[in-house]
């Protein structure tokens, strides 16, 4: 009876600590993180200006987004860029993962240096970007010295400004894929390629049938992150196109911002930001009904 | 025998030879961007191009601190860098410790929340930020940016999946000899937690320092700006000034640049759990 009471005291005064150890976080979590979701959910059924005006519209703001031609053309854009570039940086990552797994002296140099621009700011990088990518900007003379008269004009052009700030998110991600590949190739144990060795596999044969199914949940978790960060791009929108030229990289991150803090939109822009954490919900789950089949643990 | 070993040293330089050219693709544009910031103005875009520059323009340098107030936005953001990182150790650290050390009810339906509000953008929760921030008096000022870092769920996470590998008889030890949880807490858990902490502070102090968003939203004095803010209005104003901003970006990589040469493995460690955002 005795040894029960102080069971119950000794809970009761854990329950007291650990309310006192949560609340600095807590407080703030829910202030800071939790309350805005509820918030913004109220805010997207208004006309709320950021000021005094704000009136209860119902479901307006999501109505008119979808006859709202910019919006549109900014979900497809985050689409066509989502789709070019996770795969790509996905295979790259193979590919440099491959070749940062062979016993090489040194081999970590290259390590380092391929997740050199995960480490970088997207402002620096898309600064830098913009002027590699300028009219007579390093890329087009190597370009114009292998024999193309006629370089695009990459960001200033409508037709190949996604393209440009698709090639610079391939080439800053594709070190962290294959930093995280790596680790899961060096996660492969020895004994069955010795097992694929003994049953007469060459090299392709025990990388089709040993590495990549044994890869996959790790090819997975990139396949999510990569396509989440994908859908939130707006940094290097920023720093390379501001959404242009016209709305040739209008993305929704950007749309959001556009909406809220220029255009003072806020109740509209906060509907769009719904709409993207949507998608994001939907492809998430996508992903994880379809690693039931395709992932081989 | 002999003809395998002359094929395995022919896919060995393949392969090397892949390597080198994937490093210098990587490296192409750091490199093109300190050589470019030494250039003279009229050198950078020069046809044909040279990528060494040929009049070496160290003054680009100090131009830039002419222009903007560079200084201030170096010193701005090391500020806030330090102190949104400190604030959120001293806050996770104690959540992951209730999360992974203590029982109480709803322990694991609290902490679901957390997890589960990682996956909300940003966009969503900016507008209300923004509108709390305004409404405490805090717009354009650097505690305001500072606070919005102190509550991170990815910390509680980070720091929670590890504590919980450390065995709970270390802790049981201690309260036997008359421990509180804080001193359990400061002189066990954390000492042996160093290399989540480390990842969690570098992975922070990064975030913070090549945050462009928030400082954007929140701050308006251009004496208050953070670098990336600095850098992407010295762009919108001086935009022709090419080779100043490429001396203005190089600067600001500096500090991360060092402590990503003696820190690698821990942004590597952090950035692999899923710490950074989009």
């Amino acid at each position: 009876m005795a040894a029960k009471k102080s069971v119950s005291a000794y809970r009761k005064s854990q329950r007291k600590t650990a309310i006192l150890f949560l609340l600095p976080n807590l407080v703030g979590f829910l202030l800071f993180v939790v309350y805005p979701v509820f918030r913004a959910a109220i805010i997207s059924l208004t006309n709320w200006n950021g000021f005094k005006q704000m009136d209860f519209v119902g479901v307006r703001n999501y109505v008119s987004l979808f006859s709202d031609s910019t919006f549109i053309i900014s979900l497809q854009n985050t689409l066509i860029y989502t789709i070019v570039t996770v795969p790509l940086s996905i295979a790259f990552g193979i590919v440099m993962a491959l070749l940062m797994n062979l016993k090489i002296p040194g081999i970590k140099v290259f390590r380092t240096i391929y997740f050199l621009p995960q480490i970088t700011s997207m402002i620096a990088i898309g600064l830098v970007w913009s002027l590699v990518l300028a009219k007579y900007g390093p890329l087009n003379q190597i370009l114009m010295a292998l024999g193309n008269s006629d370089p695009p004009k990459w960001i200033s052009s409508t037709k190949y400004a996604l393209t440009s700030v698709e090639i610079v998110s391939i080439w800053r991600s594709m070190g962290y894929n294959a930093i995280i590949i790596l680790a899961g190739l060096q996660g492969i144990d020895a004994v069955l390629y010795e097992a694929a060795k003994l049953d007469g596999a060459n090299a392709w044969q025990s990388f089709v049938h040993v590495t990549i199914p044994m890869l996959s949940p790790t090819i997975f978790f990139c396949l999510v992150t990569q396509m989440i960060s994908s859908f939130k791009v707006f940094d290097i929108i920023i720093a390379m196109t501001q959404g242009g030229p016209g709305r040739a990289t209008n993305v929704l991150a950007y749309f959001v911002y556009n909406k809220s803090f220029v255009d003072s939109r806020f109740g509209y822009a906060s509907a769009a930001a719904f709409i993207m954490f949507a998608i994001i919900m939907f492809f998430t789950a996508i992903q994880f009904y379809g690693q039931k089949k395709w992932v081989n643990y | 025998m002999k003809t395998k070993g002359t094929k395995n040293t022919i896919i060995f330089i393949l392969v090397l030879i892949i390597l080198v050219v994937l490093a210098l693709f990587m490296l192409f544009p750091f490199v093109w961007m300190v050589l470019g910031s030494f250039k003279p103005k009229d050198e950078l875009f020069a046809v044909p191009m040279n990528l060494l520059p040929v009049r070496w323009k160290y003054t680009n340098y100090g131009d830039v601190f002419r222009k903007i107030p560079f200084a201030n936005y170096y010193v701005n953001t090391a500020k806030i860098a330090v102190l949104s990182t400190l604030g959120q150790v001293v806050t996770c650290s104690l959540s992951a410790y209730a999360f992974s050390k203590l029982h109480f009810r709803g322990r694991d339906a609290l902490f679901l929340l957390y997890l589960g509000t990682m996956m909300i953008p940003y966009q969503v929760t900016m507008i209300p930020q923004y509108e709390l921030i305004r409404n405490m008096g805090l717009l354009d000022t650097h505690f305001g940016l500072i606070l919005l870092h102190w509550f991170s769920p990815f910390g509680v996470f980070l720091l929670r999946q590890f504590m919980l590998s450390i065995p709970d008889s270390f802790v049981e030890a201690a309260r036997i000899e008359g421990a509180n949880d804080l001193r359990i807490l400061g002189s066990i858990i954390l000492p042996l937690s160093t290399s989540a902490l480390a990842t969690l502070v570098t992975l922070k102090f990064l975030d913070s320092w090549n945050d462009y968003t928030a400082p954007m939203i929140m701050l308006s004095s251009k004496m208050k700006y953070t670098l990336q803010l600095g850098l992407r209005t010295f762009q919108q104003e001086f935009g022709v000034e090419y080779t100043l901003i490429l001396a203005g970006t190089t600067m600001s990589l500096i500090p991360i640049l060092i402590i990503y040469i003696f820190a690698q493995n821990y942004f590597i460690e952090g950035i692999a759990a899923g710490g950074v955002k989009g």
